[in-house]
């Protein structure tokens, strides 16, 4: 890609940025939320037609109008939201739209044997070809991602934050999968928030910033701090802001025993001024309690105080707040207004909403436009209109689930301050969060969950193979 | 989600009615369609009649054929996420289109039926451009077609008009052994719509434009294409619909439709077969299970002499109770 140019509505998002990905590399694309990663992938498959600048494959020139041509060029794009059918088997799906006839008639069995062929040598057993997509994980999903991808005889293969719904072990399941994929002669461009995995397995990195191009390097040449300082332009010199400096205050939310399909024998005490994290695995009901606490998936046994909230508005009024791991989904209205989403909550409690345009500006709501819609609005700003939402009716409680997931590091580093803030005002916050790191720098405690139970408790600053050792033993 | 789905494993094999449907949904609407024969053999015997009878079980098949024509028709388009409310309109009109060619006797019943079909590929025609092009939403758009359409009756139309050759009544009125020629024509029309849906390219895209139009048009689907195809398909089997009961009233009328309920009811069957109203889930299989359902279920209200008011209120419960309890599966599953 050459000098590549585009403006959406008069502003411009890219501007004269050049990519080169060689055949057999994974070509790291980073940079923070609307520095325009997204967009420059986007015109790559074909959503968005660029401004100026030109595109080569294997050396052609080609001109994209529609995703449908850049998938025959050659490029596949697995988004963060999947774009797979759940009514449908893993087959149709890696099939869809290009489905083999026989005398006029889908030929089933070639496509079955097809995508088995393709899941075997991604080297997937857990699930096969005729499988509906619903009962499937989301590392599953993803793997049926990528042998759509390769159905299509891609020759580059784009992969937007493939790690933001995974847990740890899914995704060195997933490192696998990529230098395989690379293996095979494909140039994987991997976009990610992630350091860790960034250096885990990148060969080179395009480092992007306010829709240009900063550098392209090496990764070997590049550390972890070097490569924050090209994204955002100054050092993070740390990541975390100070734990708290007393001991906590009260016990403002206490479980007894609390348990239902997915929890067992839950204690837990949340307190004033202190933020708990909560590690497990994928599947070891996390989001499920949080949810439980919320009153959206109830315990139905055990003991809580103040009261075992009925429902998320029986939650609200006992004073806890949830923030969702699925913001788009769970979190946001996303065709209304900033203002209109802030005040979602004091709305339907009936609570004052005084200083809305405040808080906005308190969250760094960057540019702080109320009046704007939600979705065009990036990640990490998102995410703080969420959490615009619960501070207009001021929790004691705040249950955070992934709260930077697909967040950009400077919004995660306000997010962090935004946290840490509530707390020591005494808020007690229970954090989720797949990201071992920043788990283990946000919490001043951290519970292990497993399978349902409570598997251990962690003081502040373990190692993660501490909390791994908890989460993962048999 | 985080949670991790356990997988499991679709048997390869399968009941024969999931094979031939390949849509799980279908297995509850024919286990109340047990229960409820029995149910209605009981009380039928209680009240000292006898339900599985010769004249019983032509009639519940006759009686479920014009209504089961409209259903494969609507299932098909309910399944592309879309929906049409002109269906009713639709058989009105295609009733004295009909009757009206075929007055010229024997020779003029091809003319005729060749008619009925092309208009109603045309009203499918128009009705999937207003949605795909205009962006009209589909409850919107086949409401005003349908209103067109009764515009267009009342104005020329106070009553039946036209007839048709004796030889064309046959459709409506002979059957072999106890299966009525109507029942079929049904059964051919849904074996068709199975087809398409189950072994076609058209019928896959149907499904992943219903599932989710957006990855069906990023995975190279031409989503307006197959909406406006599942349209004409549903209009041609309210034009078949027509066909059948200008055959068994040997006339047409403007509100053999509108009277048969033709709309809403097509719909309700289909929902009680298990397809998703959203679109993207169920199938063919169920929703004859559905027709047959609403059929016998109108049989025992007849045998057992309920007024037709306690009928109608009993169809909505059981139309309500259906999908809670969908609604309920789909949670759990």
């Amino acid at each position: 890609m050459t000098g590549i140019g585009k403006s959406f509505l008069g502003v411009r998002v890219l501007q004269g940025v050049d990519l080169e990905a060689a055949a057999g590399e994974v070509h790291a694309v980073v940079g923070e939320n609307g520095a325009g990663k997204s967009t420059l992938m986007k015109i790559l498959a074909g959503v968005h037609i660029p401004d100026e600048g030109t595109i080569e494959v294997d050396g052609r020139s080609v001109e994209f109008g529609h995703p449908v041509e850049a998938q025959l060029a050659g490029v596949a794009i697995i988004y963060q939201e999947f774009n797979l059918l759940p009514e449908r088997t893993v087959a149709e799906n890696v099939y869809l739209g290009r489905e083999p006839v026989r005398r006029g008639l889908v030929d089933r069995a070639a496509m079955e044997k097809a995508t088995g062929e393709l899941l075997r040598s991604l080297g997937e057993k857990s699930f096969g070809p005729r499988d509906l997509v619903r009962r499937l994980s989301v590392a599953q999903q993803q793997v049926v991602e990528i042998a759509k991808a390769l159905s299509l005889n891609a020759r580059i293969v784009v992969m937007d934050e493939p790690t933001a719904a995974l847990a740890d072990h899914e995704v060195e399941l997933l490192y696998t999968l990529v230098r395989r994929l690379a293996g095979r002669g494909i140039a994987v461009l991997y976009i990610s928030h992630r350091l860790r995995e960034i250096f885990e397995l990148a060969d080179q990195i395009t480092v992007l910033k306010d829709g240009a191009r900063v550098t392209t390097a090496p990764a070997s040449s590049l550390d972890a701090g070097a490569l924050v300082r090209l994204m955002v332009g100054r050092e993070l010199d740390s990541y975390f802001p100070p734990r708290a400096a007393g001991p906590p205050g009260e016990a403002l939310l206490s479980v007894r025993g609390g348990g239902n399909d997915r929890l067992h024998g839950i204690d837990l005490d949340l307190r004033a001024g202190e933020i708990v994290g909560l590690a497990g695995l994928q599947g070891s009901g996390r989001t499920e309690l949080a949810k439980a606490l919320f009153g959206a998936e109830p315990f139905t046994t055990g003991d809580m105080k103040p009261r075992r909230p009925r429902s998320p508005r029986d939650a609200i009024a006992v004073g806890i707040g949830l923030v969702t791991e699925d913001r788009k989904a769970e979190g946001l209205l996303l065709n209304q207004q900033v203002r209109d989403n802030a005040v979602l909550v004091a709305r339907a409690t009936g609570r004052p909403r005084s200083g809305t345009d405040r808080l906005l500006e308190r969250v760094r709501l960057n540019p702080p436009r109320p009046r704007q819609e939600v979705r065009l609005l990036s990640g990490g700003n998102q995410q703080k209109v969420v959490l615009a939402k619960w501070m207009t009716v001021a929790p004691r409680v705040m249950l955070f689930d992934e709260p930077t997931r697909g967040v950009d590091v400077g919004a995660k580093a306000a997010i962090h301050d935004l946290m840490r803030e509530l707390a020591r005002d005494g808020t007690a916050i229970l954090m989720i969060s797949s990201e071992l790191p920043e788990l283990i720098g946000m919490s001043d405690r951290i519970v292990v969950l497993r399978d349902g139970r409570i598997a251990g408790e962690l003081p502040a600053g373990p190692t993660e193979e501490a909390v791994m050792r908890l989460a993962a033993a048999s | 989600m985080t949670e991790q789905i356990k997988v499991r494993r679709v048997p390869a094999g399968g009941s024969i009615l999931q094979r031939l449907s390949g849509d799980r949904p279908a297995r509850p609407v024919y286990l109340a369609l047990a229960l409820l024969i029995l149910l209605g053999w009981l009380l039928v015997a209680l009240d000292g009649g006898q339900f599985v009878s010769l004249e019983n079980i032509v009639g519940i098949q006759q009686r479920s054929a014009a209504l089961g024509i409209v259903a494969v028709g609507q299932t098909v388009v309910i399944l592309a996420g879309s929906l049409d409310l002109s269906v009713a309109y639709l058989i009105s009109l295609n009733s004295l289109v009909a009757a009206e060619i075929m007055a010229g006797g024997d020779g003029a019943v091809l003319p005729g039926v060749t008619t009925v079909l092309v208009v109603s590929a045309l009203v499918g025609l128009v009705n999937g451009l207003i949605i795909t092009r205009l962006r009209v939403h589909a409850f919107i758009a086949t409401l005003g077609v349908a209103l067109i359409i009764r515009g267009l009756l009342d104005q020329r139309y106070d009553g039946p008009a036209g007839s048709v050759p004796a030889s064309f009544l046959h459709i409506g009125y002979d059957r072999i052994g106890p299966v009525p020629v109507s029942a079929l024509l049904w059964a051919a029309v849904a074996v068709s719509a199975w087809f398409l849906l189950s072994r076609t390219r058209l019928g896959y895209r149907i499904y992943a434009v219903g599932g989710d139009a957006e990855v069906a048009r990023l995975s190279g689907v031409r989503t307006g294409r197959v909406v406006v195809a599942a349209h004409v398909i549903c209009s041609v089997c309210a034009g078949i619909a027509g066909l059948l009961l200008v055959s068994r009233l040997a006339a047409g009328a403007p509100t053999v439709g509108t009277d048969g309920g033709y709309d809403l009811e097509s719909i309700a069957a289909v929902v009680l077969g298990g397809t998703a109203l959203a679109g993207g889930r169920g199938g063919v299989a169920g929703t004859v299970g559905g027709v047959l359902l609403l059929a016998v279920l109108d049989s025992v209200f007849n045998q057992l002499e309920v007024d037709s008011f306690a009928k109608d209120v009993v169809r909505g419960v059981v139309l309500v109770a259906a999908l809670a309890i969908y609604a309920r599966r789909r949670r759990t599953a």
